[in-house]
């Protein structure tokens, strides 16, 4: 099977059962294969602490406690409640401001993704269809992306605009569309060739069409594998703005501005920084063994 | 060939114009630079004169109409606020930093061997780490040390780079007392930063090689060399992974990219004197002089070592060239 074939499946399944059958043989593939079942159950426990964070927390994340700062792990207040992973500087529960701290990462991971992968779907369709000198002037604005320093750029723009949620999810988004514009060119150059799209031609479809319907349906595959991999890579770099503190600003908690916090205790309380940064890695674990999976599943040619 | 390469030189110049006009942009997001450089408490015609004085009431990129402005003729385009900055580019004149009070690029340059020091050795030890375990993976694979490697490789992929920075820093040098854990000296001071600089693409280039190496490996010239009876090592390293090289070369040169720009947080956690660390600061100081040099020299590294990177592949793949 893996020879991508399915991509094209997919998109020329216009029958309904022709798509669950592709669906149910993934899920099939999904259960066979250990890692990916266990990044997806990672995933599904990250999630679902927050959605229901306000249920979960111990403690509210951003009530302060002078007297009960950097409280080691395990520590119980004089009150009999436990903090399982200690308590932070401020004497904020850390594990509660963990849980919180996952609505914000997932949030911009996603809608990050989401605003990324449109923008790039469309620069790569309109590049790889139009051809000539759009294609050029596009892939040179793509190189010029490329070969930007990506956190330095983000930094630079987030100042000017002030370091809200708003802010930094555009930022991320229209930074990031690069990976997605070069793969849906190349494939849409390899598109444009087949029976399929002359047909469509032939028979008087308007470019709008071909691209939209005949062409779009084809490239969502690489699309969606990269953009799942994306999630991950764009978790890590809102953690990095808000470690260089230019992230979400406090009190809401963040994964990275929790590590940048714990940072000066590092001798005193290891707890404080290690923890974050736990949860970081394993939610960017769990996407890419997913992530992984998928692409070879899905596009086993891509290289991402 | 030579029609390639200058195909190549001519888009990076492209490309070198189209940073230009991002980082120009960049000040003028909110509409108005003049308020956004002056402190908060700057009266309204503090923010006048110094917008009189660095020419901000002047046309952005055109003067309009065109024909009034022709002495010198290419006045109507040099005369704007990106023509002045641009022509500054060329000459690499960025202005004056307004914290330092010296010259942005004169800063950046002094910078620059640090962060390139840094730089090329995370890459060094990434690349000497991650291929021999890439190959070794993919020959002996399944085995033990295949899955070792590759579990590592993916733990290393998906950890944050600051976080592996704080974690050397409370290991080695809190807890053990082995390394310094920060700021610049001997080669002490270089181990940690470059070794967590390096960790995404060891990661990276270690997975890559080894599935690029299975590739090859499958394929007939390395059965027709097995069946000439040429030796197992001279089968791997010579018809192997010169063959499988390209991809890696790829992501090495991109990469390079991406450690130019990590490098701004991993000088961030060890205090390393470069150019990211400067530019950090510089970027909470709203010193944009020394941030537009920052990023503009960095990007232009980059370009040229994709350049390098396009040079390189015309010998691993002569077919490159003809495409």
């Amino acid at each position: 099977m893996s020879d991508g074939s399915i991509a094209i499946e997919i998109g020329e399944a216009t029958e309904t059962g022709e798509r669950r059958q592709d669906l149910r043989r993934i899920l099939r593939e999904l259960v066979r294969n250990k890692a990916a079942l266990l990044g997806l159950a990672i995933l599904v426990l990250i999630a679902a602490a927050a959605v229901a964070a306000p249920l979960l927390a111990p403690f509210d994340p951003t009530l302060q406690a002078v007297e009960d700062r950097l409280k080691p792990p395990g520590w119980m207040d004089p009150e009999g409640r436990i903090h399982p992973l200690g308590t932070d500087h401020l004497g904020r529960d850390i594990l509660s401001r963990l849980i919180f701290g996952a609505r914000i990462s997932l949030i911009i991971g996603l809608s990050a993704v989401t605003l990324a992968g449109t923008l790039g779907t469309l620069i790569g369709l309109a590049a790889g269809y139009r051809g000539g000198r759009t294609d050029d002037f596009l892939m040179r604005v793509t190189d010029t992306m490329l070969a930007m320093p990506f956190i330095l750029l983000a930094l630079a723009v987030i100042a000017v605009l002030g370091p809200s949620l708003r802010n930094i999810i555009f930022v991320l988004g229209i930074t990031s569309w690069v990976s997605y514009a070069r793969v849906v060119r190349a494939e849409v150059l390899t598109l444009r060739t087949r029976e399929f799209v002359s047909a469509a031609q032939a028979l008087g479809s308007g470019g709008q069409r071909i691209v939209f319907r005949h062409l779009l349906p084809n490239v969502l595959t690489p699309v969606i594998v990269i953009a799942t991999l994306e999630v991950a890579r764009m978790i890590i770099l809102e953690s990095a703005l808000s470690f260089l503190g230019l992230g979400v600003q406090p009190p809401t908690p963040t994964w990275g501005g929790m590590l940048a916090d714990g940072r000066a205790y590092l001798s005193t309380a290891w707890w404080q920084a290690t923890f974050p940064g736990l949860s970081i890695m394993l939610t960017v674990l769990g996407i890419n063994l997913l992530g992984d999976w998928l692409r070879d599943v899905l596009d086993p040619r891509l290289q991402v | 060939m030579l029609r390639y390469l200058f195909r190549r030189f001519w888009q990076s110049l492209l490309v070198l114009f189209g940073i230009s006009i991002i980082i120009f942009i960049i000040l003028h997001l909110t509409g108005d630079p003049a308020v956004l450089l002056m402190p908060p408490d700057a009266t309204k015609e503090d923010i006048e004169n110094f917008r009189k004085l660095m020419g901000f009431n002047d046309p952005l990129f055109l003067r309009w109409p065109p024909w009034e402005y022709l002495s010198p003729p290419w006045r109507f385009v040099t005369d704007t606020q990106y023509g002045r900055f641009f022509t500054g580019v060329l000459r690499g004149d960025f202005g004056t930093s307004f914290r330092h009070q010296q010259p942005a690029m004169r800063l950046i340059l002094e910078r620059m061997p640090a962060t390139l020091q840094l730089t090329a050795s995370a890459m060094a030890i990434a690349v000497s780490v991650a291929v021999p375990v890439g190959i070794v993976s993919a020959v002996r694979r399944n085995s033990l040390l295949d899955h070792a490697g590759m579990v590592l490789a993916l733990l290393g992929q998906s950890m944050p780079v600051y976080w592996l920075g704080i974690m050397f820093i409370l290991l080695f040098a809190v807890r053990l007392n082995l390394l310094p854990a920060f700021g610049a000296g001997g080669w002490q001071h270089l181990i940690l930063p470059a070794v967590t600089l390096g960790a995404f693409s060891m990661a990276r280039i270690a997975r890559l090689t080894r599935s690029s190496m299975l590739e090859v490996l499958g394929q007939e010239y390395v059965r027709t060399a097995r069946a000439k009876g040429v030796s197992e090592i001279r089968t791997v390293l010579k018809h192997g992974l010169k063959n499988a090289a390209i991809p890696v070369v790829t992501v090495i040169g991109l990469d390079m990219g991406t450690l130019l720009g990590g490098a701004v947080i991993t000088e961030t956690i060890f205090a390393w004197p470069g150019v990211g660390r400067l530019a950090v600061q510089a970027i909470s100081y709203r010193d944009y002089p020394l941030v537009q040099a920052a990023v503009f020299t960095l990007a232009l590294i980059f370009v040229i070592i994709n350049f390098m990177v396009d040079v390189l592949y015309t010998y691993l793949d002569p077919r490159v060239a003809y495409k």
